[in-house]
């Protein structure tokens, strides 16, 4: 009995010696939002890594790939949790997902300090693209800022002379009304932050948005908030008298309950599900036959990016992970087929995009569709840059 | 000028929506005894169910109205099956137990209808504003929310103070044990105040329905607001229920429309912006601390044991 236990050891150990040596699987760490209300995007997110995967037959560089998902329940404190679990007991190669700019930041300390490489699929926090940026850390979306700027653009383009601004007292809010202010012309006539996620009922600000009479209204608000917002906004009154614009707030997860409030409400948005290049026909085409009566989100082509950059990096890498120079180096060129058209990194590992803006609309099945209507910046780049000592 | 009264009409709308969930509350803490966590189920119930029936009907009064008899129902099946098993036990157990119910029907809901919500599109009637004085308006709905709360109101007063079961209720809420001794159906009483609760909490969750959409988990934050105001207002009294949801609005909207304006008078521009909001949203704990100073029992208790 003895000598068995102890063949069976050496055996063991024999195993695992050049496991150590040569990387025999690559693990992926997942964290997004997969219960409450907003498990929709969480799911959207999901669905579309999968399907990244599926299209590189589960492979990447010729290595199995092996996903683990962990809810981060849409709090900071659990996201972190999590996030810990995945580097010290999962011991993860690449960790990516988060949706929410205060759990990235929340999350982002164990991720750097253990030097494990992470691709941020949503999460803008303008202070990881400026003074938090890390050789470790890529994003497949955008910086916070950055969407809302091409509103303000947009907004300029229109003649807009005032707006008031509306969205949630959290870290992306913050920055996506200063976004709004950075390029839009005209004057701010007002801004309300409201206490997020807990507030629902909007109908204090809209009564001071309304009784300082701007040109238009700017508002942000992710997930369910966004349906609840135009809601309370035509509810109000005020559809059709001070129009309304947008960022994150109409989106594919959201769509099928704004319905008609949505229609005619602009947004600006770096990817838009009718972009024609091949990676992106291809993209929304097999997510809708993979998960019928589904259509992928902005948050579901950067989840793809995300999946396909990693694969990227680890096929330039021939799977070689303990090589991070070379590593961090084959990320950094960005080189794979983006769903959005390809694009470029600036030197804090945020990608230099265009932005366009995007309409609903009904198409001929009756079913509400998001669809491009105009470029409306090209190959910008985040004002947070110059505060990244990278280079 | 205008701004001012349009707040208070928020305020008012909120705390009569909020009148609706505390009344249920209070009425089945007050005469059973029973913490009951599960009464944002109830809400939530409600809101389904009318979303439902409004999509199968195609009218949204008629959908309501529905909705309305069902969590009735549904609320004295619940009452039947599973609150009497906690009668004259500890408060530990009914926390338990109606925790457990929370547990259960976000399961069922989600089993049924999916976990992505449900929204119920309001009929173009209500979707607009109407102008109440010259030149200023204000939501349809909301309106209406107003006029309906404050009829319910009504309704639940001649019930308490003016009818026999209400006179039950209130011998109920000062004294549970001479009720039953006096040879009152305490079993009934129980099942018919159960179910006019969950009926309150239904109306309530669905008339948030339309502004807040139909989601699951929506009756736990509205929840721990209803349980303030049984507080403030004194357990098992609804006419402190009412004068309590009241407060409670007002300040809770007001402070968040006019906190942001006099936080600029003494901070900067972006700390008051930012610590506002979050100072808005403790005002209404604040002022349960300052009551529950003042008078420990509430503003109307009940009973005066």
């Amino acid at each position: 009995m003895r000598k068995t236990l102890l063949a069976a050891g050496t055996a063991l150990l024999l195993a695992a010696g050049p496991a150590m040596a040569q990387q025999k699987s690559i693990k992926i760490g997942f964290v997004s939002t997969f219960s409450g209300p907003v498990a929709v995007i969480g799911n959207d997110m999901r669905n579309s890594f999968e399907l990244a995967l599926d299209h590189m037959g589960r492979k990447m560089g010729g290595l199995p790939v092996e996903v683990i998902y962990e809810d981060d329940g849409f709090k900071p404190e659990v996201g972190k949790q999590k996030t810990q679990k995945l580097i010290e007991s999962d011991k993860v190669d690449f960790i990516s997902g988060y949706i929410w700019s205060n759990v990235l930041l929340a999350s982002i300390k164990p991720v750097v300090d253990s030097k494990t490489f992470m691709v941020i699929a949503n999460a803008g926090a303008s202070q990881v693209a400026g003074e938090l940026c890390s050789p470790y850390v890529f994003s497949t979306s955008w910086q916070n800022d950055q969407t809302p700027e091409a509103m303000g653009l947009y907004m300029n383009q229109k003649g807009v002379n005032s707006v008031f601004l509306i969205g949630p007292n959290y870290a992306a809010g913050k920055d996506m009304l200063a976004g709004v202010s950075h390029t839009f012309k005209g004057k701010v006539v007002g801004q309300e932050l409201t206490t997020w996620p807990a507030q629902l009922d909007f109908s204090a600000e809209l009564a001071k948005a309304k009784a300082a009479n701007p040109d238009a209204i700017f508002v942000f608000y992710p997930g369910k908030a966004g349906v609840q917002f135009l809601a309370q906004y035509a509810q109000a009154g005020l559809k059709g008298k001070i129009p309304l614009y947008t960022a994150f707030t109409i989106d594919e997860t959201s769509l099928p309950l704004q319905k008609d409030l949505a229609l005619g409400v602009p947004g600006a948005q770096e990817w838009v599900n009718d972009l024609p290049n091949d990676a992106n026909k291809k993209f929304v085409a097999d997510y809708m036959k993979k998960y019928p009566g589904h259509r992928p989100s902005f948050y579901g082509a950067q989840s793809y990016d995300a999946a396909n950059l990693i694969a990227s990096a680890v096929t330039a890498t021939k799977g070689n992970l303990t090589d991070k120079e070379a590593l961090r180096k084959a990320f950094e060129k960005a080189d794979f087929k983006s769903v959005r058209g390809n694009f470029k990194f600036g030197n804090n590992h945020i990608p230099i995009q265009n932005f366009y803006l995007q309409d609903v609309v009904k198409d001929a099945k009756g079913d509400y569709v998001l669809k491009t209507v105009a470029t409306i910046v090209k190959d910008y780049q985040d004002a947070s840059h110059s505060k990244c000592p990278m280079n | 000028m205008t701004l001012f009264i349009e707040q208070c009409l928020n305020g008012l709308q909120f705390g009569l929506l909020l009148f609706l969930l505390a009344a249920g509350l209070t009425l089945v803490f007050g005469i059973m005894d029973l913490v009951n966590l599960a009464h944002g189920s109830l809400y939530m119930i409600g809101a389904y169910f009318a979303a439902t029936f409004a999509a199968w009907t195609d009218s949204f009064v008629l959908g309501a109205v529905l909705a309305l008899l069902a969590t009735l129902v549904v609320g004295m099946a619940v009452e039947v099956i599973a609150m009497r098993r906690l009668y004259g036990r500890d408060h530990l157990d009914h926390v338990l137990g109606t925790f457990g119910l929370i547990l259960f029907f976000d399961e069922a809901v989600r089993l049924i209808w999916g976990p992505e919500g449900l929204s119920l599109p309001l009929p173009s009637w209500l979707n607009t504003a109407v102008t109440i004085l010259p030149g200023m308006q204000y939501s349809a709905y909301r309106l209406s929310i107003i006029v309906v709360s404050l009829a319910v109101a009504v309704f639940l007063y001649v019930l308490v103070m003016r009818t026999r079961i209400g006179m039950l209720i209130r011998a109920g809420a000062s004294n549970r044990e001479m009720v039953g001794a006096l040879g009152v159906n305490i079993k009934l009483l129980y099942t018919l105040v159960f179910g006019l609760g969950a009926a309150l909490a239904g109306l309530a969750g669905l008339m948030q329905a339309p502004i807040l959409t139909v989601q699951i988990g929506m009756g736990e934050n509205i929840l721990i607001v209803a349980f303030v105001i049984t507080v403030i207002g004194g357990i098992g009294s609804v006419r402190g229920a009412f004068i309590a949801a009241l407060l409670v609005g007002f300040v809770d909207t007001l402070g968040r429309s006019y906190l942001p304006d006099l936080l600029r008078l003494v901070l900067s521009p972006n700390a008051a912006s930012t610590a506002a909001p979050a100072l808005a949203s403790m005002l209404i704990y604040l002022l349960m601390a300052i009551v529950l100073v003042v008078r420990p029992e509430g503003l109307f208790p009940a009973s005066a044991k």
